[in-house]
């Protein structure tokens, strides 16, 4: 493999000193296929490598929010359909489990000079992964609702449950509390944050045994429970899209949102200036008088398949490289938080390093997460809807995770 | 017909069942009987952006060995089939012994993913089969009777909700009944209440699925009963008439019996189309009130990482089953009928 990544190397010199332009990426061959969810901070990094497209080099990308349920065939067949798919935290896990995706230690040493070592998403001492932004939920406010309900920007739960008392005390709003408390992921999500926050842990350690049905997990249901009685009774038809129509049209004040929607919500379509000029942000509140923030910190980077051509494999990685350069992060400041050196971080950036400095914890991407995130998202809902009390909840959600655990051959 | 040319004529049709419908069942039900290999797990040291951790992590090369050794996995014989997801043995009789009253006891069995699923699905199928028959008919009774001019045009406007894409009418409907939409407004205006919303309730959520269902079958049934009431014999009509029979009594005596195999064939396609009731749960977001046997198989094979196929091919393997028992009675009427006939 060397040797060809020293070709490739010499290739490269080679066409650069020729002075023949190959669009700048220093490319010579080579087919780069990206499958990606679709959002802007994705977009704009495709966008980028795209521009590497020209003689001999072919960029190809498919972007859709379907991307998890094709990445796993797509990347089985050899040669396979995509020589690269974007992961966030818990979708690069079946790629790892089945071996799709190759270790890109020896990519990183001969085209990655610019790529931080926070950049570097390493499994078991082998770099998978390169990681090039943030993201978290945090809080979002109307400074100007709590202002006029004489309240401060929350820091904790228990304090937000006050803050928006007093704003239906006011007669200010009705429901001044959004939340993306969908029944399926979304729950489950808002769970797996409010649970970190109480400082939980979901499972045994080292094994896949589920530890939820504790204390620390009805401290979590209970406060859920709580701030829905100040959503809109719909609540557990809300994902982000609506969230976010909630705060634009002005119908919500507080609220744990995706930072990644920030620049969406503020932007001038969908709403006026006087409601976006007073939306906020800070850090995730706290609960139960713990000190972490009850929320869980992800990232989204680019893999490299392993069943293709070590020739596309190194157009490939740099390709992305150069679409995930900070030239493209500083165009693009309000897209997301990039992780890349040498970009200027905005306010919302300052808002995830500040969670991650009070120590937000990543999402726990362990193999067998992803069933215990889809049970939490089927077994809760019923408390939500107050049909279950808080233990029966969680002892359902331990059994439906156990037996998806069994069928998959984890327990 | 002499049986050669039959199995010739029939051949080509055959053929395309066995591998279209046959053999995926076959594979299904080969399919449920397995369970995922196990899963080799070592723990690793993993980094990135937020710190280093020690986690848990599938070893792949290990589980890739085992999974050459035996592709179909392990074999579990039935007991996808009686764990928590599906028909759940031990659960339910746990809960019998816990609960002493009948109440209790269903509304346990009733926090069980299959039975939640099942009672939603017969529900449905009870519900909206028969009132899709009974509409249907009458607006091909009542479109029958319009004058040609308007005929055309009323067809096509009553056909317009078969046209529409399941899943993008269940999502207009959806922002409709919202409480910012204009159905969601009007009802909480006119029950003045400001709270109401048709999404948060069970009941309500149910009763708005039923209704979607009947908005968007019922062209089907009135499509071919307006066709049957073309084919009414007019000399029995007339002589109703001359014996002095209502317009009530034509339709009970003359048009009902005439139709009746028609009523058989909506029933029989609706039964199996209610039974498989999946878009309208989706496009509404409903699940957290709703789900229906399709709704779990997509759960299975949608909301994990990995997917879980022994899961889905049980609960498929069980619709399947569910299909049969309701179709049982039409066929066996349509069969009496069939020998009668000979």
């Amino acid at each position: 493999m060397k040797t060809i990544y020293g070709f490739a190397m010499a290739a490269s010199a080679l066409a650069l000193s020729t002075g023949s332009a190959f669009a700048g990426c220093g490319i010579d061959k080579g087919s780069v296929r990206i499958l990606s969810n679709d959002f802007p901070a994705l977009q704009e990094v495709v966008a980028a490598a795209s521009k590497c497209a020209g003689d001999g080099v072919t960029v190809t990308k498919n972007l859709t929010t379907e991307h998890e349920q094709l990445m796993v065939p797509a990347l089985s067949a050899n040669p396979s359909e995509y020589t690269s798919v974007f992961v966030a935290t818990s979708s690069i896990q079946p790629l790892v489990a089945n071996s799709l995706i190759r270790p890109l230690d020896d990519y990183v040493a001969t085209y990655g000079k610019g790529i931080a070592d926070k950049q570097k998403i390493s499994i078991g001492g082998k770099v998978m992964a390169i990681a090039f932004d943030a993201n978290a939920q945090h809080l979002f406010y109307r400074a100007d609702i709590l202002e006029e309900a004489g309240v401060e920007p929350p820091k904790t739960y228990e304090e937000m449950l006050a803050a928006a008392e007093a704003i239906r005390g006011k007669g200010l709003m009705q429901y001044p509390i959004a939340g993306t408390y969908k029944a399926g992921w979304n729950l489950a999500e808002e769970f797996v944050n409010m649970y970190i926050g109480f400082g939980g842990a979901f499972f045994e350690p080292g094994s896949a045994k589920p530890a939820i049905d504790n204390e620390k997990g009805v401290a979590a249901l209970e406060m859920m429970k709580k701030l829905s009685a100040y959503m809109n009774p719909d609540f557990l038809t809300f994902d982000s899209n609506s969230v976010q129509a909630e705060f634009e049209a002005g119908n919500a004040a507080l609220s744990n949102f995706w930072g990644s929607r920030y620049g969406a919500v503020i932007d001038d379509q969908g709403s006026t200036e006087k409601i976006t000029s007073e939306i906020k942000i800070g850090p995730a509140p706290t609960v139960g008088g713990g000190s972490i923030p009850a929320t869980t910190l992800w990232w989204d980077g680019f893999t490299v398949a392993r069943n293709i051509s070590d020739e596309d494999a190194a157009a490939t990685f740099q390709a992305l490289t150069h679409g995930a350069s900070a030239e493209m992060a500083n165009a693009h400041t309000n897209d997301a938080v990039w992780l890349i050196d040498g970009y200027e971080p905005g306010v919302e950036a300052e808002v995830v390093l500040k969670t991650l400095s009070m120590g937000g914890k990543t999402y726990p991407a362990g193999p067998y997460m992803g069933l215990m995130h889809t049970a939490l998202g089927n077994e809760i809902v019923s408390f939500m809807q107050g049909k279950e009390n808080a233990e029966k909840a969680l002892a359902d959600t331990e059994a439906a995770y156990t037996a998806a655990a069994k069928e998959q051959g984890y327990l | 017909m002499p049986h050669r040319t039959f199995i010739w004529f029939i051949l080509p049709s055959a053929l395309a069942m066995l591998i279209f419908i046959a053999l995926p069942i076959v594979s299904i039900l080969v399919q449920s009987l397995f369970v995922e290999n196990e899963r080799v797990l070592v723990t690793v040291e993993n980094c990135g952006p937020f710190g280093c951790q020690k986690e848990v992590r599938v070893d792949a090369q290990a589980t890739a060995a085992l999974q050459r050794e035996h592709p179909l996995g392990r074999f579990n014989g039935l007991g996808t089939y009686g764990n928590r997801s599906h028909l759940a043995f031990s659960e339910i009789a746990a809960i019998w012994n816990a609960r002493p009253t009948l109440a209790g006891f269903l509304s346990e069995v009733m926090t069980l993913p299959f039975y939640r699923a099942l009672a939603f699905t017969l529900a449905y199928t009870a519900v909206v089969t028969p009132l899709v028959i009974a509409l249907g008919f009458f607006i091909a009774l009542a479109v029958d009777a319009l004058p040609r001019m308007v005929k055309g045009p009323v067809i096509f406007m009553s056909l317009l909700p078969m046209m529409i894409t399941p899943l993008i009418g269940s999502l207009v409907l959806f922002w409709m009944i919202d409480s910012n939409g204009i159905i969601g407004a009007s009802i909480q205006a006119l029950a003045n209440d400001p709270s109401l919303s048709l999404k948060a309730s069970a009941t309500l959520a149910w009763i708005t699925l039923f209704v979607y269902g009947i908005w968007h079958s019922a062209p089907f049934a009135f499509v071919v009963f307006y066709a049957g009431l073309q084919t009414v014999p007019q000399d029995t009509m007339e002589s109703a008439m001359i014996d002095g029979a209502s317009r009530w009594e034509r339709v009970r005596y003359v048009v009902l019996p005439h139709l009746s195999p028609l009523v058989v064939f909506v029933a029989l396609i609706q039964l199996m189309d209610n039974f498989r009731v999946f878009e309208p749960i989706v496009g509404f977001s409903a699940q957290a009130n709703a789900t229906s046997l399709s709704f779990n198989i997509y759960n299975d094979l949608r909301s994990t990482g990995t997917p879980l196929f022994g899961s889905a091919a049980a609960t498929s393997v069980l619709t399947l089953a569910g299909v049969a028992l309701l179709l049982t009675p039409v066929l066996v009427r349509t069969w009496r009928d069939f020998k009668r006939s000979r």
